[in-house]
Order: structure tokens, then sequence, then C-alpha cells
């Protein structure tokens, strides 16, 4: 049985809500949007503001990209991780905290190594006295936050409420109960959603709850679908494949890929990525993987709901 | 005495149900203790690695019932690193050289794999009853190996396993010849089973009286079942998921009504509160209800449910239950024994779901109550000593404030006199989780008042060495003591180092001891077993020789007859 990682169970509602709500709603006016939207963040983190965030994300990108804040998913995926691993220096540990925020694997991840990283920093003065511990793992991630900590900040400690982890695990994979439809039937046990991709002949069928994340559904989705990639499976026969292969190239030259976009129970097409992993598989209908340039069109909208993107690169 | 004959002194022996009654007398004299090793038939070893398994079997052949114990109780929050041990495989392997008489296993956090089970199935012939609770490192596979093997089976409770899926398979394996299962519990297994083979078995086994499914048994399943279980007691109903329209809900409250044993409930995972109403009619026999994995039963919803369930004992909850619930809960259930309040939204500032207040109602409403798990944002030391005044039988006592090292909001002191009044007043108190902001004045209190404590928990509390000596040198019954991110060193730790026989371990972590500190305890106490325990992140950049003035992350204590254990890995050094 493969090991589980020491981490710690991460609630929807951790740092980046508590923080997002004490922070006051300035953007989002009398409807208080901000306070009511689940972030995904690294405990101790804030969750910058948007028009920041697209400056940041730029100089953090391993790659150079055309217009706007496009990353492969893969990339954000390993971007995340590349932050996690040098949250440890002081300087890079607010952008740490915020640019590999945003994804729950790696937050989950994430939440571990911080709290391992503050257990483990006996360099810091160790009291064994939790409030230290907690500071020490805040202290790099608020430094420099032009935003401040909300008061009611928590990092998180190992082990810490002792909850069995059974408990934590079950708990994860319920719905939140805010939002809970008494109506809405849900699955025994699988989830099963159609997905299309632009330009393939057929779609195919995923069970969402047979992956506990973000990057298990990508990998999956890019095994299925790498077949109809060009120059990987010749034998499909896609039409005009030339003229393909040609704005093909031409999107892999500005960087930007396909597009892993849902249908949720509004109707609403939404960027995968976005939400919390359960929140995801709650409201997912169906997906659909676009062309990049489809999905500007897409974007003034989701811009709005979203800050960052699930690319999925072949 | 002792010019009873044997028979006679073993039918005496035959009274006395406690473990601890039978050890005792088995130190009277040789005569006795050899009565006594022959008719023992409940064997309770509580760490194991404190004896070695053969010398085990070879004391006690004749024994029915083993159950072990494995892993140190923080290992449930993931302070333990992984492979640190409590291999069952060892155990099972002795027994089967030594007892093959064996009837019933029960394992509690050890390390499980489908080689043992696959042994533990084919090497007893009388085999009836497997408990795992907490327990890890096996898969469907194991169980399908139990289910084919163990024949005149009567019991498999799976609780809270971490159980790998390898297929829906493994319940088709009972043969069709099994019908002597009373008990079965599997609502840990993540993964679906055969329904129908489910149905089947449940038809054929008549004595089922305990039947607890997990999440991916439909509705329609469970109706169909319950209709053929009218004699079910306990039952774990699976997700729930149904509308209330379907013409499966209507079955479901058919079959319930029938239904005239049940006392227990849980499961519910998926319920819409709607769907509660079809429980109605078996809330007033209820004795136990298990709420505590359904976050989609609200305040109201939970409120309406309770006030049906008047002869309940024990009830598990969520913390969305409030205090105002808690206080319907004292109005209603007045029987009420052990209440167990979790929390559903454990990082969030969202509104505090339950506080001190419930608790006071909850004490001045069920004055039976004496066993508490309560997790909550804040309490007060007022409230604590008026728990304490109304409820003087608790026997365990675990609050849980959510935010470490958190004071009295009202007066901003410490917590120190609210739980000592908890231990002045709970004569009986065997078990304690200390919470919230403490100074070493509430291990005074402890060490001097909680004589009957057997274990301690502490966290984020204390401010010095007396702390922890306190309570050494106090509580004479003490046998585990686990403490983690409190001021306690080497100079606590070496007070008093002949206490540690007299318990089963201790555990710390995240406290003050040094390297050189465990090296001392070691050296003077040899049948002690003093394992340090590394982070793996840090083993790789672990000096070859740490200093002896390196704090250790983790310690953990423990007496033992079998000295040093063999199958510690890499990062458990043992001193």
């Amino acid at each position: 049985m493969s090991p589980p990682l020491e981490h710690d169970y991460i609630g929807l509602s951790e740092l980046p809500f508590s923080a997002a709500a004490a922070a006051g709603a300035a953007e989002d006016g009398a409807l208080n949007l901000k306070e009511t939207e689940l972030r995904l963040g690294l405990p101790g983190s804030e969750s910058p503001d948007r028009k920041e965030k697209v400056g940041l994300t730029l100089g953090l990108l391993p790659k150079v990209f055309g217009s706007g804040a496009k990353r492969g998913f893969s990339d954000a995926i390993d971007g995340a991780g590349k932050w996690e691993l040098t949250s440890g220096g002081c300087g890079s540990e607010v952008e740490g905290g915020k640019g590999g925020a945003l994804f729950s694997p790696r937050g989950e991840d994430g939440g571990g190594q911080l709290s391992g990283h503050g257990n483990a920093g006996k360099d810091v003065a160790p009291k064994a006295d939790g409030q230290e511990r907690k500071a020490a793992g805040q202290v790099g991630n608020s430094a420099g936050n032009d935003r401040g900590v909300a008061p009611a900040a928590k990092a998180q400690v190992v082990g810490w409420p002792p909850i069995r982890s059974y408990r934590k695990n079950t708990m994860a994979t319920n719905p939140s109960k805010d939002k809970e439809d008494a109506d809405e039937k849900q699955g025994p046990g699988c989830l099963y959603v159609k997905v299309s991709m632009d330009g393939a002949p057929y779609l195919r069928k995923v069970d969402l709850k047979a992956y506990n994340n973000y990057k298990e559904l990508s990998s999956a989705l890019e095994k299925m679908f790498s077949c109809f990639t060009i120059g990987q499976c010749g034998s499909h026969g896609i039409p005009g494949r030339d003229g393909l292969s040609e704005s093909r190239l031409t999107d892999l030259l500005n960087g930007s890929e396909y597009v892993l976009t849902y249908e949720d129970k509004d109707g609403d097409w939404m960027l995968v990525g976005d939400v919390p992993w359960e929140m995801f598989t709650n409201s997912c209908k169906r997906m659909r993987i676009m062309k990049g340039s489809d999905a500007i069109g897409l974007a003034p909208r989701a811009m709005e709901k979203c800050k960052n993107r699930i690319r999925i690169s072949f | 005495m002792t010019y009873f004959p044997e028979e006679v002194v073993e039918h005496i022996f035959d009274f006395l149900s406690s473990h601890r009654d039978r050890n005792i007398v088995s130190t009277v004299c040789k005569a006795w203790y050899r009565v006594e090793r022959l008719s023992r038939r409940i064997v309770f070893v509580g760490n194991c690695y404190a004896v070695r398994p053969g010398r085990v079997m070879a004391r006690f052949p004749g024994m029915k019932c083993l159950s072990v114990k494995g892993k140190p109780h923080f290992a449930d929050f993931n302070l333990v690193p992984h492979d640190w041990g409590g291999f069952a495989l060892p155990w099972i392997e002795a027994a089967a050289r030594g007892c093959p008489g064996l009837e019933e296993l029960r394992l509690k956090r050890m390390v499980v794999s489908d080689e043992s089970l696959e042994l533990l199935a084919r090497s007893f012939p009388n085999f009836k009853a497997l408990v795992l609770v907490s327990c890890e490192g096996f898969t469907t596979d194991g169980l399908a190996a139990i289910a084919t093997h163990c024949r005149g089976l009567r019991e498999l409770d799976l609780q809270e396993n971490e159980v790998e899926d390898h297929g829906r398979q493994w319940l088709s394996c009972f043969p069709d010849s099994c019908t002597s299962l009373e008990s079965l519990n599997f609502a840990c297994l993540k993964g679906e089973v055969n329904a129908g083979a489910l149905e089947r078995l449940v038809a054929r086994c008549v004595n089922l009286r305990s039947l607890k499914l997990n999440r991916a048994i439909s509705v329609e399943s469970l109706a169909r079942m319950l209709a053929r279980t009218p004699h079910l007691v306990e039952l774990g109903t699976g997700s729930f998921t149904v509308e209330h329209r379907a013409e499966a809900y209507q079955r479901l409250i058919h079959a319930f009504r029938k239904c005239k044993s049940l006392k227990s409930l849980s499961g519910f995972w998926d319920v819409a509160p709607r769907c509660l109403q079809s429980i109605y009619s078996i809330c007033p026999n209820l004795t136990v209800l298990n709420l505590s994995y359904a976050p989609a039963i609200q305040g109201a919803d939970l409120v309406k449910l309770i006030r049906h369930c008047f002869k309940l004992q024990k009830l598990w909850v969520l913390d969305c239950i409030r205090d105002k619930g808690l206080a319907v809960v004292a109005s209603t259930c007045q029987e009420l024994q052990e209440l167990r309040v979790f929390p559903s939204d454990i990082y969030g500032t969202g509104t505090a779901a339950v506080t001190e207040e419930g608790l006071v109602a909850i004490s001045s409403g069920c004055s039976k109550l004496n066993s508490l798990l309560y997790f909550c944002h804040q309490m007060t030391n007022a409230a604590l000593i008026t728990v304490a005044k109304n409820c003087p039988h608790f026997t365990r006592f675990r609050l849980c404030i959510l935010d470490p090292g958190k004071p009295d909001p009202d007066t901003n002191q410490p917590l120190d006199e609210g739980f000592g009044a908890i231990v002045r007043s709970c004569k009986d108190l065997r078990r304690l989780s200390l919470s919230g902001l403490l100074t070493d004045k509430v291990f005074l209190y402890i060490g001097e008042y909680a004589a009957r404590l057997e274990m301690l928990s502490i966290a984020f509390a204390g401010d010095s060495d007396k702390g922890m000596v306190y309570v050494l040198n106090g509580c004479k019954n003490l046998r585990k003591l686990e403490i983690r991110d409190s001021p306690f060193g080497d100079a606590a730790l070496l007070e008093n180092v002949g206490k540690y026989e007299t318990m089963r371990s201790l555990w710390m972590s995240s406290c003050d001891v040094t390297l050189g500190g465990c090296k001392a305890l070691a050296a003077k106490m040899p049948r002690l077993n003093v394992e340090v325990i590394n982070d793996r992140d840090e083993s790789d950049e672990m000096e070859e020789n740490p200093s002896d003035m390196h704090k250790v992350e983790k310690m953990y204590v423990y007496r033992t007859l079998a000295g040093a254990r063999n199958d510690a890995p890499e990062f458990v050094e043992i001193l």
C-alpha cells in the first residue's frame, strides 16, 4: 500500500477564506462575493488581489507566454512544486505562498510541507509552544504582503486538531453543508461525465470519483486524449490535419494549448481548476477540452471568477 | 486457598472478568499462576512490543480471544511516521503455531497485510470473530481470504481502517454455506461491493444482528436487506441517498417500521434532511445514534430528529448541532451517558458552532453523562466548574478547544481552574485530554486529585518541567501519558524514572527533551525501550552523530520484556 502523505486535512475554508472575510470586500461591493468565494491557498498564505496576481504569475512562470496569464496545466502543478521547494527561503516565501496557492493537491502537500517546516524549524528559537510554531510558519508567508495577515489567521499545525485521519479523509469527500441541495442525487461511488475535445471524432467518459485532485484528472485526460493530438497517433484520419498542424504549431508557439472547461449545474461553462476539487466534482456535468483560442471568448466573463487556468498540454 | 483442588480455583478465577485481576492473582503463588495461565481464555496485549508473541502463546495455550494494540495513540493524528511498526503478522504467525484454537482476534492501530489475513484465514479452524480498528496495510483481497476460508465466521468488524480497494468481489467469497454471520461492518470500505451477493448473504444469515454498510450501498439495496432482517439491532445505513418521492423511500419506511429491535443507527453520509422522517418510528427505541458523518443534517433537522430519541445513551454528532441543539439534547435525552461532538469545519473561522454554553446545557440535563469528547471554539473556567458540579460521574473527559493555547475568553485567564474543578469533582476520572491555555497549575491539580487517572493527553500546555513532574509524582494509576508541544525537558523526564515501569507508555513530541536526556533514561532503565523517532524529511539531513544537546522531535518510551524490537525502520533509533 502506498504510504499516505503526512499532511493535514485542508478544510475548504482555511486561511485565505478568513483572510478574505476579514480584509473586507472592497472589490465586490455590497454582495461581498469575496467572502463567499472559496479560494485555494497554502495555509498562512494570503490570496493576492487579482490585479496583482496577473503580474505576479507572469513573473514566476517558468515559460514565457503570449498574452494573459496562461500556463500549461502540468506547468502549473510543477511550478507550484518548485515554489514549495523554495519556500524555505524567506524572500521567495511570499511568492511561493501566493503563486503555488491555487491547486488543492499542492495545497495539501504544501500544508504538510509548511507545517513540517514549522515543526522542524528548530533553528527558529524553538520554544515548544504552539504559538511560536504557528508564528514561524506564518512569518515568511505574510511578510511583504500588503494586505496584512487577518487577525483570525490560523497556521496549520501537524496533527491538530486531534481528529483521526479516517474522519478527516471521509469528511473531506462530503459535500460542503452550505452547498447541499436536498434533491440532488449523488452517485453511489462513481460520477461519470462526458468529455469532449475539439476536433476529436468521439467523446469519452470519465469517472470523477476515481480521482482525488486536479492533477490526477489532468493526467488521465492527457492519456485519454493524447492520441488525438498531432504527431502522436497517425491513424485517426482527422480531416484537415495539415491545416490543424499549422494552427497547432502556431498555438504551440504562442503557448496557448488546449483549455479544459466544464459545464456546471447552472449550465455555465467554467474553466476547470478554480474551485476546490470537491466542489468541482459536485457541480461538474460535463467537460470540454477547448482550443485555447476558443477559450478567450470564455475568458472575459470567466476572468472575473478566476485567477488561474488549467490547461492540458499534450 | 491453596488446599482447594485446581478445578475449584479455576472456577473461582472464572469470576474474575478483568485482565488486571487475573494478572494479579497469577502473581500470588506458583500454583495459582499455573491454574490461571491454563484457564485464561481472553488475552489483552496493550502494546504489541511489550512482550514477544511467542511468549504470550506459550503462557496461555488455551487462549481463545486475543486483543493487541500497536501504534501509540498519537498515530491517529499523523504524528507517527507511516512505517513505524506495529505489524500484525508476527502475532498471527505465533498464534498459528501456539494457539490454533484461536477464535477471536482484535487488533487496533496495527499494520495488517493481506499476507497476515490469508494466514489467519487458513490457520484457525474455529475462527469466529475478526475486529480491526484503525488498522491499515490490507486490501479487499485480504478480506476475500477471510470470507473464503473462515467457516463459521460470526463477526467481521472493520472500524475506520484504511483499506485499499482491489475490487468488489471479496463479499461474494462468502460461500453459500455461510449462514453464521451475526455482525458485519464494512462501513469504512470506499469501494463498491457486489450488492446482490450482499443481499443474499444477509438473507441467509438469520442470526445477523449488526450490519454496517458502506457509502456505496444504495437505499434500494438497504430497503431489501432490512425487509429480510427484522431482528437487526445495529444498523449503519450507507449513504442513504434517496429521493423522498421515490418508491424505494416508501419501502424503506415500511421496512424500518418492522425493525422493532433496532437500537443503534449510524451512517447517513449523504442523507437529505427531508428523508430523516423515515427513521422517526425507530428513534424512540434508539440507545446509540451516530450522526458524525452526516454534515448535511443541520441544526433544525437534527433537533427534530433528536426530540424523538428519548432513550439515547450514546450520541455522536457534528458541531452543526449548535449550542441550541445541545440544549434540546439535554432536555430530551435524560439517559445520555456518552456524548461526542466533532468539528465540521476544522479551520474555518466561521460562526462558532458550539461553545461552553452547549456543554453547560448538556451537563445540567444529562446527569448520567460519564464520557465526553467535545470539540469547541472556546471554553470558560466558569463553564467547566459548572459542568464539574453537575456531572461528577465522568470517567472520560476530553475537551478540545480548536485554537491551541486559547484562554478563557471572558477573563483571559488560563483554564487551570476549570480543569482543576473537573479532576476534583470526578473521582472516577480515568481518561483526560486537556486543551486551551494552561499553566503548570493544572498539572498540580491533576497530580493531587486525579487518583484514578489512567490516560492523560497534553498539548500546548504548561510552563516548565514542574508541570510534568506533578503528574508523574501524583497520578498513582497513570498508564499512558502523551504530550506534544509542551515545555517539558530532560529534568522532568528523568525526575522519576521508576514511574515508567509502572506505565504502559510515554509519548513526547515537540517538547524540550534532548537526545542526551533520552540516552540517560535508556541507560538507567534497561527494561524500557526508549525510541527516538526522527522525521523522515530530516533523516537524510541528519548528521551521523547528532549531539546530545540536539532536541528530540519525537520520543516514545514503553516498558517491555522483549528488549529492543528488530523491526524498527531506519528513522527510529532505540537507545
